[in-house]
């Protein structure tokens, strides 16, 4: 993984309790998957990482904790026994659960993520996967259920965004983006204390879904960096190793 | 010996020519019943024909010469060697002369033509009598008498044997030379498909070197042996490729394995709590990099078996072009080169738009990667165009190029010219593009940008897309 000199500062990602994850407090998460081993090591995981799990093995078991329970987060896998996932997710649109939902597929393909998207999903991860990238999709999937989107405005100590002027101050002195530096930056500061990762970026700031495989996202988030921090000394822009960025004012 | 036999029964030409030989048989008895019965008719008619004309000399010779002239006549004749039946016989059928002693009884009974053979006593013989055939045309006279003229059927009888025989042993002859041809014939086939499949034994146990024997006769067993050999030389050397590809693969996920395997070890021994934090991101970091070849893999492999039946709809080629020259932008100015850009504008293929991306991100980042080797001023160019038959993405770069022999193989599976592997990548990129490309109908060509330098002369990638039609 490729690492910028230029990063001001490197928040060390540990999945232990001080691990920047778990900034939406109690945030619980159901996961229907039908390989136990990948289930319990999931669940291990998203616990360390301060977040509650429940766990179904089939689709009908799923789409019954699902419609009786309120999680947070679903996260289901396509293939299910009894149930196929993609008709759970419907099933739970239908009776009205809106509880955003994390497809996992082994399938990985461009039609199947569209397919998945269609039949209510929020958000599509293929397999196999790194976990911080789960982890860092099912925050930020938790938060959009609490916080309205339509800020038109965001802050982050003192950066502040205006999305209708395009306009980014720091300490009230204006900092002049590109197009596509104000898009990420505008991403980045709508997750303000989450992990996004580069994939992330590259999905909503660029709309290409795929593992960016090189450095090239690193680039334009250390051009960004250079340009809201260059003349102050508190850095917000933070890398978190070993998953993605993540911008936070830490006073 | 007995199984060999068996084995020479079961093949198609043995059979076959058994099949012939039944059928020669059939036709051959046929033939010989025919051609005897035919020719004993013949015989017989003759015979009849001769009869009537002798019975018309004697009734000429009897008004002529009266009784006696037509006894002596019929005297003179019975003596002769060969000679026909002469009968003159009483009105109550006692015969009077002639050289017969007796015939069947009722022959003389009715005249003209004796409606069957009859068997009757030549005079020379006594005893009792020995059954000869004959046929007879008996003649009633004013007079009373009755005169026979007749013919023994023992020569044609004989000469339909004669010719049966010649028939036979002819047909034998043929047919057992049939046999012995059709041994040898069996036998030949036998002994080449025996070489056949020894060779293939000796394929199917892995020896794909081995070939099939042809002969230089250059008929059916040849043809197909050829055919045969080309076909194994193919697999032979889609089998190689596949090797190859194993090999790299193993190669290319043997040293992360091994790294991250140290990694771990060190982890382990390590007592420092920031330190060992380290190694543990270090290996996670590994653990990316591996998953990422393993993503690339199955997603060339979904492209090229076309399972990835992408959506594909009319995508925007330049504003795509655009996009990842923008996102790249960034990555080749760190590196220190130029990227320059000549985008036609409103250029729309079929195809779909996230693959089609990955693929110019792959060139884009292979191009910046090279073109920083470069001995000259670095730089890259990515040129978008359209005629009446091709869209053409060019991204070309004045780096080491690729030499023109290698062209093929560079868009193969973990195939890097680098031998030692020392600059970062999967070795995959160019296989995606190859693959994103046929899965639109079009293609990846290779060329050198500056074919006249000789150092650096870089690489041009083209994307070649057929053009839209309306």
């Amino acid at each position: 993984m490729a690492t910028s000199t230029r990063e001001a500062e490197v928040i060390e990602s540990d999945g232990a309790k001080q691990s920047p994850h778990a900034i939406v407090p109690h945030m619980k998460i159901l996961v229907i998957e039908d390989d136990l081993e990948a289930a319990a090591y999931m669940t291990k995981a998203f616990r360390e990482a301060g977040i509650v799990v429940d766990h179904a093995s089939d689709g009908d078991s799923g789409l019954f904790m699902g419609s009786e329970n309120s999680y947070d987060v679903m996260v289901i896998d396509r293939m299910l026994p009894r149930r196929d996932g993609l008709s759970v997710i419907s099933e739970l649109r239908k009776r009205g659960v809106n509880t955003p939902v994390l497809i996992l597929s082994a399938l990985g393909q461009v039609d199947d993520r569209v397919t998945g998207l269609r039949a209510g999903g929020d958000d599509y991860l293929p397999k196999p996967y790194a976990f911080s990238e789960l982890l860092a999709r099912v925050e930020v999937l938790g938060r959009r259920k609490g916080t309205p989107e339509q800020d038109m405005a965001y802050r982050v100590g003192d950066l502040e965004l205006d999305r209708l002027s395009h306009e980014v101050k720091r300490a009230g002195k204006e900092v002049l983006l590109q197009p596509r530096e104000f898009r990420l930056l505008e991403y980045l500061m709508k997750n303000a204390g989450q992990v996004v990762t580069r994939t992330m970026l590259l999905e909503n700031v660029w709309d290409y879904h795929f593992d960016p495989q090189t450095n090239v996202i690193d680039v334009h988030v250390s051009r960004l960096r250079s340009k809201i921090e260059k003349d102050f000394d508190r850095p917000l822009l933070k890398t978190i190793r070993g998953a993605g960025y993540m911008i936070k004012d830490e006073a | 010996m007995l199984t060999r036999l068996r084995l020479m029964f079961r093949s198609t030409a043995v059979r076959l020519s058994g099949l012939y030989i039944l059928l020669f048989a059939i036709c051959a008895a046929f033939l010989v019943f025919y051609v005897t019965a035919m020719s004993e008719r013949i015989l017989v008619q003759q015979t009849r024909d001769n009869l009537v004309e002798e019975v018309a000399d004697v009734q000429r010779v009897y008004e002529r010469n009266g009784l006696n002239g037509m006894l002596r006549m019929m005297e003179r004749r019975a003596r002769q060697p060969g000679a026909n039946l002469y009968v003159v016989a009483g009105p109550t059928g006692e015969i009077v002369a002639g050289n017969v002693a007796s015939v069947e009884p009722g022959v003389l009974g009715n005249e003209g033509w004796t409606r069957l053979p009859f068997t009757y006593q030549p005079y020379s013989e006594s005893g009792p009598a020995r059954r000869h055939l004959a046929i007879a045309n008996v003649l009633f006279m004013e007079n009373g008498l009755r005169v026979m003229i007749g013919r023994d059927l023992g020569e044609p009888g004989r000469f339909r044997g004669i010719v049966r025989r010649a028939l036979m042993v002819a047909l034998t002859i043929m047919g057992v030379g049939a046999l012995f041809i059709w041994f040898g014939i069996g036998r030949n086939a036998l002994k080449r498909i025996d070489r056949m499949s020894a060779a293939s034994q000796k394929i199917m146990a892995g020896d794909l070197s081995q070939r099939l024997p042809v002969g230089r006769s250059g008929d059916e067993f040849d043809r197909l042996s050829e055919s045969l050999n080309a076909m194994l030389g193919r697999i032979q050397k889609l089998n190689e490729g596949l090797r190859q590809v194993s090999d790299n693969i193993a190669h290319d996920l043997k040293t992360p394995l091994t790294r991250l395997r140290n990694k771990a070890a060190d982890a382990l021994s390590e007592d420092n709590v920031e330190t060992r934090r380290a190694a543990l991101e270090g290996i996670i970091g590994e653990s990316d990099q591996l998953i990422r070849t393993f993503n690339a893999l199955l997603m060339i492999s979904r492209v090229e078996a076309g399972s990835i039946v992408a959506e594909m709809s009319e995508v925007d080629l330049s504003a795509i072009s655009a996009d990842s020259c923008e996102l790249y932008e960034p990555v080749a100015e760190e590196a220190g080169l130029s990227l320059g850009t000549s985008i036609a504008p409103e250029v729309k293929v079929k195809g779909n738009r996230e693959l089609i991306g990955q693929a110019i991100f792959n060139l884009l980042d292979n191009a910046i990667k090279y073109a920083s080797e470069s001995e000259g001023e670095p730089d890259v160019q990515v040129v978008l165009s359209v005629d009446a038959d091709e869209v053409r993405l060019a991204v070309c770069d004045n780096g080491p190029g690729v030499p023109p022999e290698k062209r093929g193989e560079v868009t193969k599976r973990f195939v890097r010219l680098d031998a030692s592997r020392s600059k970062p990548g999967t070795g995959l990129g160019l296989s995606l593009v190859e693959a994103v490309m046929e899965l639109h109908g079009g293609s990846l060509v290779l060329s050198a940008t500056h074919p006249d330098r000789e150092n650096s002369p870089g690489l041009t990638a083209t994307m070649v897309f057929p053009v839209l039609k309306p």
